[in-house]
């Protein structure tokens, strides 16, 4: 079990879902916070689902104003680079580059890459973090304090 | 990650995190947790203030730049006229030559690209003095 949880890891590293950031926080984890990037991640689906919410609806009134669309996402970028989410950063970086130059259709179209590539994301991390968990501590606390 | 992560827990060093984003406040929280340093969070730079109005005092203070009501470059000019000395380092994914230049101009001691990690935490540490490795 544990060495699915390992290949099932490091498949999301090779597929480039997720960068060195993602091991940064599980150097943190230990016997106080065992669960600590699965607490993390949830922290970011729903605050980054709000994000969503938020683009959508500014999106779906048709009045691009692309200061406001840059800072959404600004701080979706910047807690998708907390977490170690590569492919999603990647998304944001084009999307802010397209309200740069004020390209309503590169916005459009990009933002629904951004979707895509978080909700793929939170299907592998959901899945990874509940075989992790039937895997027990020693994949989840990798540390004593 | 580079080295072994020191422990400062006997240092009694102190910080403040100042960010808005509630995965970076819990992120930066752990990595200070992580090398013994206690610490508060607060989500804006108007906060910041307020908490050392109400007679609070950080040996370092992790600064975002981008904040609701108060960002980090009005915070840290505040914090400076009101005559704090702790060590402010600014952290901040806006890494423009410009953007930098300001924010440090603001009164910042030193400057790190998010995403924080525990090695770029102990460069600030270094630079700040606040950690001297024996």
């Amino acid at each position: 079990m544990q060495r699915q949880v390992a290949l099932i890891k490091q498949s999301l590293f090779d597929q480039g879902y997720l960068d060195e950031q993602f091991m940064e926080l599980e150097e943190l984890q230990d016997d106080v916070n065992p669960n600590f990037v699965e607490e993390v991640a949830t922290l970011y689906f729903k605050d980054s689902a709000r994000l969503i919410n938020s683009i959508d609806q500014a999106l779906e009134r048709g009045s691009f104003d692309f200061n406001r669309l840059d800072n959404y996402m600004h701080q979706f970028k910047g807690s998708s680079s907390s977490i170690g989410a590569s492919k999603v950063k990647t998304e944001c970086t084009m999307f802010r580059e397209y309200c740069r130059v004020g390209n309503a259709e590169g916005c459009l179209m990009t933002f629904q890459q951004v979707k895509k590539e978080h909700a793929t994301l939170r299907k592998k991390l959901e899945h990874y973090f509940q075989l992790a968990r039937q895997a027990g501590p020693k994949e989840t606390a990798r540390r004593s304090k | 990650m580079a080295g072994e992560v020191p422990n400062l827990e006997a240092s009694k060093l102190t910080a403040l995190v100042v960010d808005d984003n509630f995965v970076n406040q819990s992120v930066h929280h752990k990595l200070l947790d992580r090398l013994g340093i206690k610490n508060d969070v607060v989500s804006n730079g108007q906060e910041a203030v307020d908490v050392h109005c109400s007679g609070r005092n950080y040996d370092l203070i992790l600064m975002d730049m981008d904040m609701p009501i108060m960002n980090g470059i009005q915070a840290t000019r505040r914090l400076r006229e009101m005559g704090i000395e702790s060590k402010i380092a600014g952290v901040t994914t806006r890494a423009e030559e410009e953007e930098v230049k300001e924010f440090m101009e603001a009164g910042l001691n030193d400057f790190q690209e998010k995403p924080l990690t525990i090695s770029k935490l102990v460069s600030i540490l270094h630079n700040l003095e606040l950690y001297v490795q024996t």
